[in-house]
């Protein structure tokens, strides 16, 4: 593994661990740049409960690595309490049987309580 | 062999589904590639006791090589009491043109 992949990876768990709710997308939730980002983004709003996002496209470094994070090829990917969760299919399915807001709420409220 | 043969042939081989439905949705999204989305449904016992995680790494795992050629993968993975209760897979969304 060479030096930047490492500090690449070193970054992205930073961003895991720190945050309750983290989705990687392409685009931004107001501006998604592809149908399954949209969808992901959306179904996450949805639930009026925070969450950070991180634009792959504006970081390519991360766009290239991420895949091998958590040997998980494609994008978007939803990560709650460090825990990676799917993509946008796994997303909407978690949304649709009201377990979404839920993990997030719990995730959120976790990290109130240790702040 | 096309790639829509590619993809079937190794979940075919990988998963031993009772349900295996791969459709080319190419032409819901922008760019002129014909074979560039897909949605696959899977219906296995093979995921019995597996997290929706789980399950998806595995597909991925299979198609590792197959993947760098195509752009998106819509996935459903079911077992086969799951899909008794369900019945159907969602929807894909549109492409926006992103990549």
């Amino acid at each position: 593994m060479s030096d930047q992949e490492q500090e690449i990876l070193a970054r992205i768990d930073e961003q895991v661990k720190n945050n309750p709710v983290v989705l990687y997308m392409k685009g931004t939730p107001q501006m998604p740049t592809c149908g399954f980002s949209s969808r992901t983004a959306e179904a996450l709003v949805n639930t009026g409960e925070k969450f950070a996002f991180v634009n792959i496209l504006a970081d390519p470094l991360i766009m290239e690595h991420l895949p091998k994070y958590q040997e998980w090829p494609t994008f978007p990917q939803l990560y709650i309490d460090g825990e990676l969760q799917g993509g946008c299919d796994i997303t909407l399915e978690m949304a649709e049987s009201g377990e979404l807001k839920k993990m997030m709420a719990e995730a959120n409220a976790k990290q109130q309580e240790t702040a | 062999m096309s790639l829509t043969q590619q993809i079937e042939n190794t979940v075919q081989n990988t998963f031993d589904p009772e349900v295996l439905t791969l459709e080319n949705e190419s032409d819901q999204h922008a760019g002129p590639a014909p074979e560039s989305h897909f949605k696959l449904t899977l219906v296995s016992a093979e995921f019995n006791g597996q997290s929706r995680v789980k399950r998806h790494q595995a597909v991925y795992k299979a198609l590792a090589s197959l993947m760098p050629q195509f752009h998106a993968l819509a996935l459903h993975t079911y077992t086969p009491e799951e899909w008794t209760q369900r019945g159907q897979a969602p929807d894909s969304p549109p492409c926006q043109g992103g990549h």
